[in-house]
């Protein structure tokens, strides 16, 4: 709620002519604000960072301390990276690379299939397309408890069980119809005339979407990409009951199985964690330029 | 080739009229092959793993499936459940003692709760954000950076916070004052921190997707309102609000849905604690305990009450005027 007053506030005064927020800046605005908005509006968005970022922080620097020292409010105390030896020794390498894989096969799978749907529904006006949008939506209201149990059965009878592709079908569906709503409002962004200077060029359809809408789109597709990936990284319920041999579990469950073993060894689960978050922060920071860009223009096509 | 919908594409490439003989069908097919063929994919993904679980999900809601009577292809087990008719809703709407009403009030809270603080906190952030500032790229992958973190490793970092006497939270309360919180424990406080969790979670999706709509808001706007001698106020209520209300729309919509079906934030904070117990999870933890029927009851519940929700919401922006 502080965060929120200093919005309020910080707003108020100093509006001049031309100082709006806004995607064009015009020089020199910056110092018509009076100083007292400016450091509120410093102080609101640090001290949400901090609130953003501590949690995260403080587990990084839990991961350099050993067991004994986990609750010690110093930052650094008896500095060791004995905790990350112990976990890569672990069956943590092969967990890593399993979810690697099912992550990014989840991605270009999840990627591909937004885009083809989200292009189609942005450029054709096809019988069934509003009743497409809608079943979108739907599965979004989906609880996993009533899918769980169909689904795999449909994995067994496919011989998917225990195999990437059956996480990557099943996080496919968690994550694509999002994506194909955001993407359809990501075309719709890109002038149609481009593609009817494709069709005059004598490209088909579909190489319209392929040679000149999706080099276009990737902004949007960076946004999906992200989100797909996000979306198999960190994912527990379907893992556990897909992957059934410990050499296929994935990070997320096979953290899941440490945790029940080694109860309370926070220096051991912090190093982890960490070891988990890396790539997903390495993802982020490529996307991150094209998110706002990305996920406004599904947002405000809805 | 007559598929594209912009009116001056038509005007060139449309068939000449008239053809007699053929079916509907047959010119529809013609019309629109490119786009059914690119949402084939889609489509049947969907309906091997949605639809058909969705409909086996309602098949087993009447039925009184266990873990024990339920069939195991991978073991050659034979299904030897039978039907029971409505008696699982009837039990679960109805029963003495039964926990649905209960839970599905706290699920409305969370719910509630959780999505008016992404939605206020997300536009207070988005409009700092929006503001020319020294460091604000910086600020932004800060403020972002909740929503790359995996769930699991969001939720051992909050554990770890407010594990008991020793985390950082309580020692923070001690600092100024305040007797320590069993935060995670058997009692309400658990529900205050999952949901304080799930809004640090969410505030960043809000946050990007406002920040966005408010960049698409013509500039002219705020300068006829502050030409008109409007107050910072008066172009919060009546430019920034009326500009971001398709967007709002939809992000409110997708919280509301996304939120009263989160579950791991509740599952891995505080497992099975009955004070943080929501629809969704109760629903789990019945199926993780072998209830197969009832925990599919109460799934079929779940969507209906959201998808009561969706129309209810669709028709409310109807009368308001928003196509949608």
């Amino acid at each position: 709620m502080a965060i929120e007053t200093t919005a309020v506030r910080s707003t108020a005064p100093g509006r001049r002519p031309g100082a709006r927020p806004g995607a064009t800046r015009p020089g020199g605005r910056r110092a018509t604000r009076r100083s007292g908005a400016s450091v509120a509006l410093h102080a609101g968005l640090l001290a949400a960072s901090f609130v953003a970022v501590f949690p995260i922080g403080w587990v990084l620097v839990t991961s350099f301390k050993p067991l004994a020292d986990v609750y010690n409010t110093k930052i650094i105390s008896h500095f060791t990276v004995a905790n990350y030896g112990d976990i890569l020794d672990s069956d943590f390498p092969r967990w890593f690379l399993n979810s690697v894989a099912v992550a990014g096969l989840t991605m270009v799978v999840g990627v591909f299939l937004s885009a083809t749907s989200g292009y189609a529904m942005s450029r054709f006006n096809f019988p069934g397309k509003r009743s497409l949008m809608w079943t979108f939506l739907v599965t979004q209201m989906f609880p996993m408890a009533i899918l769980i149990v169909p689904i795999y059965k449909i994995m067994s009878s496919l011989q998917l069980l225990d195999t990437y592709g059956s996480l990557v079908l099943a996080y496919s569906t968690v994550a694509v119809p999002f994506c194909s709503y955001m993407l359809k409002g990501y075309f719709d962004t890109i002038p149609i005339e481009i593609d009817e200077a494709g069709r005059v060029d004598g490209l088909t359809p579909f190489g319209t979407f392929w040679r000149l809408a999706v080099p276009l789109a990737r902004p949007g597709l960076a946004v999906t990409a992200f989100y797909t990936f996000l979306t198999a990284w960190g994912e527990v319920a379907y893992a556990s009951k897909f992957m059934i041999s410990q050499d296929n579990y994935t990070l997320a469950f096979g953290m899941q199985t440490y945790v029940g073993q080694f109860n309370q060894n926070w220096h051991l689960l912090a190093a982890a964690s960490v070891l988990v978050t890396v790539p997903a922060m390495l993802v982020f920071y490529l996307v991150q330029r094209w998110l706002v860009a990305g996920l406004t223009a599904g947002g405000a096509k809805g | 080739m007559t598929s594209i919908t912009s009116p001056a594409s038509r005007a060139v490439l449309h068939r000449p009229a008239g053809r007699g003989g053929r079916s509907w069908l047959r010119r529809s097919w013609d019309r629109h092959w490119y786009a059914w063929a690119m949402i084939a994919p889609v489509v049947l993904v969907l309906v091997v793993l949605v639809l058909y679980p969705l409909i086996e999900g309602i098949r087993l809601s009447l039925t009184d499936a266990t873990v024990r009577n339920l069939g195991n292809p991978l073991f050659g087990q034979p299904d030897r459940s039978v039907g029971v008719g409505v008696r699982n809703y009837l039990d679960i709407l109805t029963g003495s003692g039964t926990p649905f009403w209960t839970v599905l009030v706290r699920t409305m809270i969370w719910t509630g709760s959780c999505v008016l603080l992404h939605y206020t906190l997300g536009m207070g952030l988005a409009m700092m954000l929006n503001r020319p500032l020294r460091g604000r790229s910086v600020y932004r992958i800060l403020l972002i950076l909740p929503w790359a973190v995996p769930a699991f490793v969001s939720a051992f970092a909050w554990r770890f916070l407010f594990n008991g006497n020793d985390g950082m939270i309580n020692r923070a309360m001690g600092l100024v004052g305040l007797d320590p919180i069993d935060w995670l424990g058997p009692s309400n406080w658990a529900l205050v921190a999952v949901i304080a969790v799930n809004v640090w979670l969410g505030v960043p999706f809000m946050m990007v997707a406002l920040l966005g709509g408010m960049q698409t808001i013509p500039p002219e706007l705020y300068e006829a309102a502050e030409v008109d001698g409007a107050s910072a106020w008066q172009q919060f209520t009546n430019v920034t609000l009326p500009g971001l209300r398709s967007v709002s729309a939809t992000v409110i919509l997708l919280g509301v849905i996304w939120t009263f079906n989160m579950f791991p934030v509740i599952f891995l904070l505080t497992r099975s604690n009955d004070y943080t117990q929501i629809l969704v999870t109760f629903s789990y933890n019945l199926f993780y305990n072998g209830q197969i029927a009832r925990a599919a009851t109460y799934g079929v519940l779940i969507l209906s009450l959201l998808l009561v929700f969706a129309s209810a919401y669709r028709r409310m922006l109807r009368a308001q005027g928003e196509v949608w």
